[in-house]
């Protein structure tokens, strides 16, 4: 049993909202929304949500924001809730509605991004007779979830409403699926709210076998060469500060991976980049030399590690984290903490003395400073990195930043320096192209005082380009970069590469004019083709209050360096620019 | 790493597609399933799904942990970490021609089954007992025909006051 707080806070809508009236399931779930304190809902109507969108007709308190396809809804959910660590919403029909989403469910699922996906599903009575836009979603997404609920009866939609907020969001954060049938959205019953949830098979480990944080703080004494490699798990559970504090007194060089980018200041002296298959020189050198490994909030993914069996050969590896399925999956691991990252590392902090680390820091110096990320520059050519740096610069690394994936999504992990957490939304885990744009307009919605920068390639701008729809009509200011190679460039690198130059289906040529399809929208649409009016384009998109996009024509050729190849370790980097 | 059989119990919330859940999980991350019983437990409201698996001691604990993550699992044991019992039922369809039935009876005898129907020329022989029990009896009965054969996986509990 856990106290669980909702998050809305103005007491006269929240006595307006408990009062117990009979209503129907479709308020009932709005009521329930608001008490859970969302203040936007990204959906998208159809007939089995119809008594939902009906009940929003003329609800004031009831934020919902129309996308123009359901997979933009749940992307911006998701980006609204890596942004700002609340519970994403999003609302699809059944059947395509809700297949629809379910890209954007493995996405939030892949990378532990607390989501509620409500969707609508046909009447009880028609379940299971194929019916018109019938699908059995919780079936179809049983194994990307956290878990999922059919609701049978509308005297269960508050507990399942309530119970769905607790389980996204605490542990392992994830999505989490309620589907609702037409007549269960258009019976009516009394409104009871309990704020407590009990959920008898979820209790989520939070603090730690003090035992194992013992061990691992004698470890760290005892270490000559040690490595933190932080992931998500940093940024998530809030524990950005107890990260530096841990740095500072431990005196241990720290990686971020991808997910982790923003969990530790980039400026920091014992900051050596994201490590892995487009890690720096540094990270990767030190992680196959290390002696004591630190995991923390990061799961040993295999774009991290690359060959497991030849992963940080020489380390004992010390594994934080608040999934216990996580510690030694991948990795056998010699000291397991299981527990809420921040919790953790408060208790790691009372106690740590620092590493024998100094000349294992002059070390990862001496490599930081001999082997910095680099690439060669082109007075002729607009470089994409050049780019990506440029924007850093002219936002001094204070802004949101979202990317699709592929080339520009690494050139921005490398070349965005971040400073803060939920400042970077990338898909990690599923690599889900066409995420990169909805979710920054999630983003915007849930930071209207942080500027958002959305760096797409010129492929995934056009797997979710609907959305400037959404952009244009609420005048929502994301800042919306393409990086324009005319070409699907990571697969193109890996051809070049891997397969012998043996390009296939990569060229991109006959994509729209960006600019144009911006304009048709009523976006304010610019292009750059060199360095001067690259820098001239993004102060005008800088200078404009509402949506801009702006279409980088970059270098066709350019690679991501260092590489790692598949079958490779770590150590076995391809650096791309040397004679 | 070598490789054992194990067997679990998995206690279970009595909900819809809690079946789908734990064998969909057992899919999807490659955990091997040989049989897999699911019933009432002593507690109302919960389920009791008895699974055997085999794996290594590393495949074990990641199946126990994964089997954890589900909300709807309330708690996952290894019962053949202590001594157990363990037992199926089996349903055995034979050729039985009358001149060979007092053999068939014969081997009924032994491994203490019995006959639950005779036909014209068929029987069914009902058997209980751990696996390789059931394994030794169908064994022997096969040499007359099995026309039919039908079993339910394995139902387990540890012995003495260990719980699942």
């Amino acid at each position: 049993m856990s106290a669980h707080t909702s998050a809305v806070v103005d007491q006269d809508l929240r006595s307006k909202l408990l009062k117990p009236d009979v209503i129907s399931g479709s308020e009932i779930l709005l009521r329930s929304l608001l008490l859970e304190g969302v203040d936007c809902v990204f959906g998208y109507p159809g007939g089995a949500v119809l008594y939902i969108y009906d009940a929003m007709h003329g609800n004031e308190d009831f934020n919902h924001l129309l996308t123009r396809h359901e997979q933009g809804a749940i992307h911006a959910a998701d980006g609204y809730a890596r942004s700002t660590g609340k519970v994403g919403v999003c609302i699809a029909t059944s059947g395509p509605g809700a297949t629809n989403l379910v890209t954007g469910i493995a996405t939030a699922y892949m990378d532990s991004v607390p989501l509620v996906v409500i969707t609508g599903n046909v009447a009880t009575t028609a379940i299971g007779t194929d019916a018109f836009q019938e699908a059995d979603i919780t079936g179809i997404t049983m194994p990307i979830t956290k878990h999922s609920y059919l609701v049978r009866n509308v005297e269960d939609l508050p507990r399942v409403i309530h119970e769905a907020f607790h389980i996204a969001n605490t542990g392992r954060k994830g999505p989490v699926l309620i589907d609702i049938p037409k007549d269960i959205s258009a019976q009516k019953t009394r409104f009871e709210w309990q704020e407590e949830v009990s959920v008898r098979g979820y209790n989520p480990t939070v603090q730690p076998n003090k035992l194992q944080v013992d061990r691992l703080v004698q470890a760290i004494e005892e270490a000559e060469r040690p490595v933190i490699l932080a992931g998500g798990g940093v940024v998530y559970s809030g524990a950005h500060e107890q990260l530096l504090e841990f740095v500072n007194k431990s005196q241990i060089p720290v990686t971020t991976t991808l997910l982790g980018l923003g969990g530790f200041p980039s400026g920091h002296e014992l900051w050596i980049g994201m490590p892995g298959m487009h890690g720096t020189y540094t990270a990767n050198t030190a992680l196959q030399n290390c002696d004591l490994l630190i995991g923390i909030g990061a799961r040993f993914d295999d774009r991290v590690t690359m060959t497991v069996q030849g992963f940080a050969p020489k380390a004992k590896i010390a594994h934080i984290d608040v999934d216990p399925a996580e510690i030694g999956k991948t990795v056998p691991t010699a000291i397991p903490c299981v527990g809420d990252v921040k919790a953790v590392l408060e208790l790691v902090n009372e106690k740590v003395k620092p590493a024998r680390s100094s000349a294992w820091i002059h070390q990862v110096q001496t490599w930081k400073e001999e082997k910095p990320l680099r690439y060669t520059d082109s007075d002729t050519e607009l470089k994409p990195q050049y780019v990506i740096e440029m924007i850093h610069e002219a936002t001094k690394g204070e802004a949101i930043v979202t990317t699709d994936v592929g080339q520009h999504q690494m050139w921005a992990a490398q070349y965005y320096r971040f400073n803060n957490p939920r400042s970077w939304i990338t898909s990690g885990g599923l690599g889900t192209m066409g995420f990169g744009f909805p979710s920054a307009i999630g983003a915007q919605m849930g930071n209207p005082d942080r500027m958002v920068v959305s760096i797409n390639g010129d492929g995934g701008m056009q797997m979710c380009s609907q959305e400037l729809a959404i952009c244009a009509i609420h005048n929502i200011p994301v800042k919306i970069v393409v990086i324009n190679n005319q070409v699907l460039g990571m697969v193109r690198q890996w051809q070049e590469i891997i397969y012998d130059n043996r390009y296939s289906h990569i060229d991109l040529a006959g994509s729209p004019d960006f600019v144009k399809l911006a304009e048709a929208y009523g976006v304010k649409g610019l292009r750059a083709t060199n360095k001067e009016e690259a820098r001239l384009a993004w102060q005008e998109a800088m200078n404009t209050p509402g949506p801009v996009l702006i279409d980088f024509v970059v270098r066709k050729g350019e690679n991501v360096f260092p590489m790692v190849t598949q079958g490779n370790t770590i150590d076995q980097m391809i650096m791309g620019d040397e004679e | 790493m070598s490789t054992h059989r194990h067997t679990i119990s998995v206690l279970v919330n009595n909900q819809p597609g809690v079946l789908q859940r734990v064998s969909g999980l057992f899919g999807r991350r490659g955990f091997n399933i040989e049989s897999i019983t699911v019933g009432e437990s002593e507690e109302r409201g919960l389920s009791r799904m008895v699974i055997v698996t085999t794996g290594s001691e590393r495949t074990l604990e990641q199946i126990s942990k994964q089997l954890y993550k589900l909300i709807d699992v309330i708690k996952v044991v290894d019962l053949s970490a202590s001594p157990m019992v363990a037992r199926e039922v089996a349903l055995i369809k034979v050729n039985a021609e009358p001149s060979a039935r007092p053999e068939i009876l014969g081997v009924v005898e032994t491994f203490r089954a019995s006959v639950v129907d005779i036909g014209t020329s068929t029987m069914i022989v009902q058997a209980i007992g751990d696996t390789d029990k059931i394994d030794a009896m169908v064994e022997l009965l096969k040499p007359y025909g099995i026309r039919e054969l039908s079993r339910t996986g394995v139902t387990a509990m540890t012995r003495g006051l260990g719980k699942a």
